[in-house]
């Protein structure tokens, strides 16, 4: 029988990295994520792996390129501020075409800001973050569960796509315990690593570079890279949703903002309102088309989110004017509760 | 007939893509060289810093990892610690490397990790074309200190072997020039005990090089070779500035 821990979401997201046969952890301390790199400092030399406290996040996201372009499965986590510091090396990741798995338990901003949860970096982590025209893809876990279940998806996608996958949880989600099935890790049939820097033997030289100057080759690279987002926008969009017919208004919500809307949802339910909830679990891929569908026969929405209003601009682009969207934020400091989300839920019913 | 002279197998047979008079080619070719000596051709991996020294994978028949600007060292890290038994090496300029990679220079070679850097010093940002650097010298013109380099304004060049040679976990540090045959045979010997450093597992290893750059500096390349005499080498002195023993170590 699988194994049930009572656990903190930092630790559970580490427990299933290291499982997915992640050997390599480069990082720099931030609140709250730090029980990430703590555990991974204990467990990683236990398997052989190594764990690197880096300088700076810039260096943490430069040694994961280094350990990924040798083709091993690497990771690093930080917190929005630290985030922001790696957008250049993700965007480097993406352009080299190397996979990556990169966690922000996030706290909130502008700036310095404070370590209480936030969704303000929805639009940096869905609209690629640093330059150029990249995506990565972005999961959102919002149970320690998925914190642990996400990361194993994590590292297959990254493999899959050889691209960049951002775990985007925050403070609750990493502070919290819950009860964790310890699962078993599955891993997706993937193409074998052909192109990691080996050191030439009995081959041509491979390079990983993100440098094209001749005359078309940027042009070509861009398409190429287009071409995989658009693989990922057809064959990695997941989200939840009740099952309910009867819905006259749907929350769409995601990670902590989800959580406790599904208690706001069940309170108005409740009261005999026909509220369903709808929860994107890849926050990109987007999961516009099952949004679009769900317009054809729900015509209001209400976007639920920790911030000021950013994923509600994919809720209305997905449903095109098909429905009416509105709008509660929470920006951080504290969560919201669910009598506060019931209100909202009541002034837009 | 005995063939006495020929190109390093670990380079490809392009021509350089340099200036007249500039020392990256021959920098390469010792570094291809070393690496031929010890026979590590099928075992080492080039990361590129970013401006002229970006194109070592157009020169060099290695695997090669482009790094962004500044961080060659902790792309390195992350290379080597995954395949401990390669060689990895990061080739970078003095903007790169002094002045954007400063931090990740510092806690690599801090770090004692066994890398080689070959560090090329020609007091300009050459690619971006001829700004000041933070190797300029004083009083140095560039296209961002015309009126010449004054240490009140912009501080004074930095001198990266000594510096990093007070760290412990550098194993090997040297500044070296090519303005003359004499200087090139000890570049030539300082880069192969920098790689010997490495397949030793002594730690992190670094060369400076004196590099002209006539483009940038406004002179011909036999003016500029002397400036090199008379201007750089006064202010950074060639030298090894730390050389570890075995004994040292462990």
């Amino acid at each position: 029988m699988e194994k049930r821990l009572f656990i903190k979401g930092n630790e559970a997201l580490a427990v299933g990295a290291v499982k997915a046969g992640c050997r390599y952890y480069f990082g720099y301390p931030i609140t709250p994520q730090n029980d990430i790199p703590e555990y991974l400092s204990r467990h990683l030399a236990k398997v052989e792996g190594c764990f690197i406290q880096a300088e700076s996040e810039v260096a943490s996201i430069n040694m994961l390129l280094g350990a990924s372009a040798a083709g091993a499965r690497a990771m690093t986590s930080s917190s929005s501020p630290g985030i922001s510091l790696m957008q250049e090396g993700i965007s480097y990741l993406a352009g080299s075409e190397l996979p990556a798995v990169i966690v922000n338990i996030t706290r909130s901003g502008p700036g310095l800001g404070g370590i209480s949860a936030s969704q303000g970096d929805y639009f940096q982590a869905t609209r690629g973050g640093g330059h150029g025209d990249y995506r990565t893809i972005v999961l959102a876990p919002h149970s320690v569960q998925e914190m642990h279940d996400l990361a194993l998806l994590a590292f297959d996608l990254a493999d899959k796509y050889r691209n960049p996958v951002v775990i985007l949880g925050d403070a609750v989600l990493g502070q919290m315990q819950e009860t964790m099935i310890d699962r078993a890790y599955h891993p997706m049939e993937l193409p074998a690593k052909d192109w990691t820097l080996t050191g030439a033997a009995g081959r041509r030289p491979h390079l990983i570079k993100s440098l094209y100057l001749k005359e078309g080759e940027m042009e070509r690279h861009n398409w190429k890279l287009f071409e995989k987002y658009q693989q990922m926008k057809k064959e990695e969009v997941r989200y939840e949703t009740s099952q309910e017919e009867d819905v006259d208004l749907m929350v769409a919500a995601f990670g902590t903002a989800a959580r406790v809307s599904k208690s706001a949802i069940r309170m108005a339910r409740h009261e005999g309102l026909q509220v369903g909830l709808f929860r994107p679990i890849t926050l990109f891929p987007f999961p516009e088309q099952a949004l679009r569908q769900i317009s054809q026969r729900v015509k209001r929405f209400l976007s639920i989110e920790m911030n000021t209003g950013q994923m509600v601009e994919d809720v209305k682009l997905s449903v095109a004017g098909d429905a009416n969207v509105h709008f509660y934020g929470h920006p951080p400091g504290s969560p919201p509760i669910p009598e506060e989300l019931l209100e909202a839920i009541k002034k837009v019913y | 007939m005995k063939q006495v002279f020929r190109r390093p197998q670990s380079l490809k047979d392009v021509p350089f893509h340099f200036c007249p008079g500039c020392n990256h080619g021959t920098i390469h070719r010792l570094v291809a060289e070393t690496i031929d000596h010890f026979n590590l051709r099928e075992r080492t991996i080039g990361v590129a810093g970013v401006g002229c020294s970006v194109f070592v994978y157009e020169y060099f028949d290695l695997d090669v990892a482009e790094a962004p600007h500044g961080r060659a060292p902790a792309v390195a890290t992350g290379l080597k610690r995954v395949l401990r038994d390669r060689i990895i090496f990061t080739y970078q300029g003095d903007g790169d490397l002094a002045s954007i990679g400063m931090s990740e220079i510092v806690h690599t070679a801090n770090r004692g990790e066994n890398i080689t850097v070959i560090f090329v010093n020609n007091t300009v940002y050459g690619m971006t074309g001829g700004q000041m650097a933070p190797t300029t010298l004083l009083g140095q013109q560039t296209t961002t200190s015309p009126y010449g380099r004054d240490f009140l304004q912009d501080g004074y060049p930095i001198r990266m072997a000594e510096m990093l040679a007070t760290l412990e976990g550098t194993s090997f540090s040297a500044r070296v020039a090519l303005n003359t045959s004499a200087n090139l045979m000890k570049a030539k010997k300082a880069v192969r005990r920098a790689f010997e450093m490495q397949t030793n597992d002594m730690g992190f290893s670094f060369v400076e090089f004196l590099s002209s750059c006539p483009t940038n500096w406004g002179l011909n390349p036999i003016k500029a070779n002397e400036r090199v005499e008379k201007e750089l080498i006064p202010y950074f002195p060639l030298g090894i500035f730390k050389e570890r023993k075995g004994t040292d170590y462990l």
